[in-house]
């Protein structure tokens, strides 16, 4: 495919550049070649495929479609995933604003270790996560056990569902926050403070507002992956219907019964409100920014 | 005073978290691996289902690294060297990927070559096998990954500008050149990032894998999806030795990351 886009690509520039009208004369060579290579991968890896989920829902009516994503069963899984997914990314948002504030403000012990560490949920394979919390938190494991004694079950329950999302999502909000802290300069709060501000206000009144934004994307995007997450959640879920069992989880069975109409159209209902749900955050963002610039 | 207890408190509340969310399910791991001894450690590590696992997972990890490289390579270099109607758009669909649950990822798969899939047909009459087999596994975890590469280069390249590689190529060097003398020096250290972040999520990827593997012990068996099939087998122990190799690569990854990354923020200086 690089080959003969490669061997034509003189002809390739001209008519690429029809589709795609370059707007300043550049003297770069190569954007017949790269642009030629860049869409075919794209349409052969992750275009064609996610169309193939049009195409089979294209055959049934759309009071089918409707049936099959209301049913009782499914619309359960959509409160558990998108009620355990909005909690642990609150917290995530809590702890991730805090987490920033101390690995860039201040200096303590190991704290080089601790901020390298932030990664570790992307750098694990997510089985091994869920097999580690769901032996955790069960009531015979080293967390679980003492939660167990005060009538308190984690594994198998929502609670261990949060719990795992909370695991996978630390890093977005952290990351997302951090380099807007390390921009922030101190002379504003330092300003604020010789006006005589308590440090609650400077911190509510000067950074949150500069953070806002930022910690706006990663709660996103820590939402986002926890709905979507499949393999830390799948093993402590428990996937009790009605219960525990969480959207990615029903298309799966949905699956292993063979049931693809049912998947496609579970799967669509979730790549629509995830697109929703970055195009929502996206222009609240927006709008964030056009206050503070006033 | 007050605002040392409050910066002490915060400290305090801060590692607390991170020592009960990541260090504790990480000891979790080797404190049972380890819990029958290191004989039951080695025997579980050494299974012959563990380890053809762990060959399955590198050829897939190598494969998608390659792939994902040329792909990033490619997609960047369009993107930041030449101005187009559409390049909004492009970036958009490239990052596609990041917003879709795995589950999804590997269900788009089934649809183009499963038994019901449009592709089958035509797959049926060359006598080829793609999802539950090995390329399914290797195609969904190339979706799963497919922007890691181009989404590290993309705001590199776009802050280089291209004045170097205008300069280079009106003294009339060839465009694999420019790339080769101009460009690849100054990205190579985030090229390697984008690499090292690729390679993480390949080697853990399980639920697109899950999918469209098929879970032939032997055959279709990743080492992520090994370690659920021991551990739902109540295989504890063999389970977290297993798991164990991989919390073994996944510290190496991190160290290189931040290694790499405190690179690349020297790159931006």
């Amino acid at each position: 495919m690089a080959l003969s886009q490669a061997a034509g690509h003189k002809g390739a520039d001209s008519r690429l550049k029809k589709f795609f009208p370059v707007r300043k004369g550049t003297v770069i060579p190569g954007f017949g070649l790269s642009m030629g290579v860049t869409v075919t991968m794209l349409s052969l890896i992750v275009l064609i495929p996610l169309f193939s989920v049009f195409l089979t829902l294209s055959g049934s009516t759309f009071s089918d479609f409707w049936r099959v994503v209301t049913d009782k069963q499914t619309v359960a899984t959509y409160r558990v995933s998108l009620s355990c997914a909005a909690i642990a990314a609150v917290v995530n948002a809590f702890f991730g604003i805090l987490l920033a504030w101390i690995l860039t403000r201040y200096q303590f012990p190991l704290r080089r270790v601790l901020d390298g560490l932030i990664e570790l949920p992307f750098a694990l394979p997510t089985s091994v996560a869920g097999i580690s919390l769901t032996t955790m938190y069960s009531d015979k494991g080293w967390i679980g056990r003492w939660f167990d004694r005060i009538g308190v079950k984690i594994s198998y329950t929502t609670t261990g569902i949060v719990i795992a999302m909370i695991f996978i999502g630390i890093p977005f909000v952290v990351r997302s926050i951090q380099p807007v802290l390390e921009k922030l300069n101190p002379q504003y709060e330092e300003a604020a403070l010789t006006l005589g501000a308590s440090r609650s206000r400077i911190f509510r009144k000067v950074v949150l507002p500069e953070i806002l934004p930022a910690a706006l994307t990663g709660f996103g995007l820590a939402f986002a992956r926890g709905i979507g997450e499949y393999g830390s959640v799948v093993f402590i879920a428990g996937n009790i219907p009605y219960q525990t069992q969480i959207t990615p989880l029903i298309i799966m069975n949905k699956l292993e019964q063979f049931n693809y109409f049912a998947a496609t159209s579970i799967a669509l209902v979730m790549v629509v409100f995830a697109f929703l749900l970055l195009f929502g955050i996206n222009s609240l963002q927006a709008r964030i920014n056009k206050i503070a610039r006033g | 005073m007050k605002q040392k207890i409050t910066k002490g408190a915060l400290i305090l509340v801060g590692v607390a978290f991170l020592i009960v969310m990541l260090v504790l399910p990480l000891a979790t791991v080797l404190i049972y691996a380890l819990r029958q001894g290191w004989a039951a450690f080695f025997s579980a590590v050494t299974d012959v289902y563990a380890v053809k696992a762990l060959q399955l997972t590198l050829l897939t990890t190598a494969i998608t690294v390659i792939v994902n490289t040329v792909f990033g390579i490619f997609a960047a270099w369009t993107i930041s060297k030449f101005r187009f109607r559409g390049k909004q758009a492009l970036t958009t669909l490239i990052d596609i990927p990041f917003s879709i649950s795995p589950v999804i990822a590997g269900l788009v798969f089934i649809l183009v070559f499963g038994r019901i899939g449009w592709a089958n047909p035509l797959l049926e009459a060359l006598d080829l096998k793609i999802v539950f087999a090995v390329p399914g596994i290797v195609l969904a975890t190339i979706f799963v990954t497919f922007p890691f590469v181009s989404r590290e280069l993309i705001p590199m390249m776009q802050a280089q500008g291209s004045d170097e590689e205008e300069a280079a190529a009106l003294m009339g060097a060839k465009g694999f050149t420019i790339f080769r003398r101009i460009t690849f020096p100054h990205i190579k250290w985030a090229l390697l990032y984008g690499v090292i972040l690729c390679t993480a999520r390949s080697l853990g990827e399980f639920g697109a894998v899950s999918v469209v593997s098929g879970h032939l012990r032997g055959k279709t068996n990743t080492l992520p999806l090994h370690v659920e099939i021991l551990f739902n087998e109540f295989h504890l122990t063999a389970a977290f030795a297993v798991s164990s190799i991989l919390v073994l690569i996944a510290v190496v990854i991190l160290i290189l990351r931040n290694i790499v990354e405190y690179r690349v923020k020297r790159e931006e200086r």
